[in-house]
């Protein structure tokens, strides 16, 4: 297994170890307080992983914070895993190796795999001693904004990947069934190729093997020797594509485009490509 | 505690394929209701039982389903 994921049995045996905190981070924010591993803590991406004033990620100062609270110093092992296949445990996953985390891993399946093997919940928030974290300064080369976007589209420079639903691709839908509609515009940034998050992972919620993986994403063009710039709605969904991309596949050259669709499909002027 | 009475299953709601999962943790059912593209958590509730649970997870993800809209995809 890769050095980035840990399995759901690794997690029973080593979650309690000292220099181990393991972390839920969920789309639904309610899930931790449902039951989480015991001695995880839980992180909520809407307050505690995001500026809340200026769209942006988390502020160095506030990561900072969050993770000496949570027990944490610059030599933990931090373990992440969440719901939905651990979309946002891979958005904490990206901001902590933007802030240069050297040792974070990710559960392989996620919340739905822990539960579904029955294994031990808790609903005890625990305490953990303070520590002092100091993170470096942020690795923008992870990310990419809009003007590098719009220029990478201008120049075919980089492969663009649009990891959202076909239908949301298509611009069939605006959001995902269920979610709120959140950009005035459907359909995709033009030249940009489809290939879902999900395909990613088996259904179980682990992550495909390298084979599989390299496969899906050589046959539709995306491999190592370009740069690449992936893109959902709101970034968390890329974040998990990214993580694959760089982590489980190596790839040298790949940015998570966080301003994703809510910021493409409400640009005034904005090219859209359809379907 | 463990999660007891696991169970995960597909049907069509409001015109989309969705998943329900359902668990008990101690003495409260805890339903899940899921997108099956892509994959996403909706909609949720709790209820001493297992059918009063997913009752009204289903119901609010009816609520929510409904005003997905559906548009054209040609330009």
């Amino acid at each position: 297994m890769s050095e980035v994921l840990v399995s759901t049995d690794w997690v029973a045996q080593h979650g309690h170890d000292a220099n181990v905190r393991v972390v839920e981070v969920d789309v639904d924010t309610t899930a931790y307080d449902q039951g989480h591993v015991p001695g995880a803590a839980g992180w909520n991406w809407t307050t505690e992983l995001c500026d809340t004033l200026v769209r942006d990620i988390v502020p160095k100062p506030k990561l900072e914070s969050l993770l000496g609270k949570s027990g944490i110093d610059n030599n933990t092992t931090i373990i992440l895993y969440g719901d939905n296949n651990n979309w946002f445990a891979a958005w904490a996953f990206w901001q902590l190796k933007i802030y240069g985390h050297q040792d974070v891993r990710i559960m392989n399946g996620g919340r739905k795999k822990w539960v579904a093997e029955g294994r031990e919940l808790s609903t005890e928030k625990p305490a953990f001693p303070a520590k002092t974290y100091t993170a470096k300064a942020a690795d923008n080369s992870l990310r990419a904004f809009l003007p590098e976007v719009q220029k990478a589209v201008a120049s075919k420079s980089h492969a663009l990947v649009d990891v959202r639903g076909p239908q949301e691709f298509t611009g069939e839908i605006l959001a995902p069934p269920g979610l709120p509609e959140t950009c005035q515009r459907g359909g995709h940034i033009p030249g940009a190729k489809n290939i879902p998050w999900a395909k990613a992972c088996n259904d179980d919620g682990t992550f495909k093997s390298v084979d599989e993986l390299k496969a899906l994403y050589s046959a539709q063009g995306i491999t190592a020797d370009k740069p690449v710039i992936a893109y959902c709605r709101i970034g968390e969904r890329s974040s998990h594509t990214w993580f694959v991309l760089k982590h489980l596949l190596g790839f040298k050259d790949v940015q998570n485009y966080d301003g994703s669709w809510t910021e493409w499909g409400n640009l005034v002027g904005a090219a859209v490509e359809k379907p | 505690m463990r999660a007891e009475d696991y169970s995960r299953r597909q049907i069509e709601l409001a015109g989309w394929p969705i998943s329900i999962e359902t668990y008990k943790l101690g003495d409260v059912y805890h339903c899940t209701i899921y997108n099956v593209d892509p994959g996403a958590r909706f909609a949720r509730a709790d209820g001493s039982t297992k059918a009063e649970a997913e009752q009204s997870a289903l119901e609010k993800a009816e609520r929510y389903l409904k005003q997905t809209r559906r548009f054209p995809t040609s330009t």
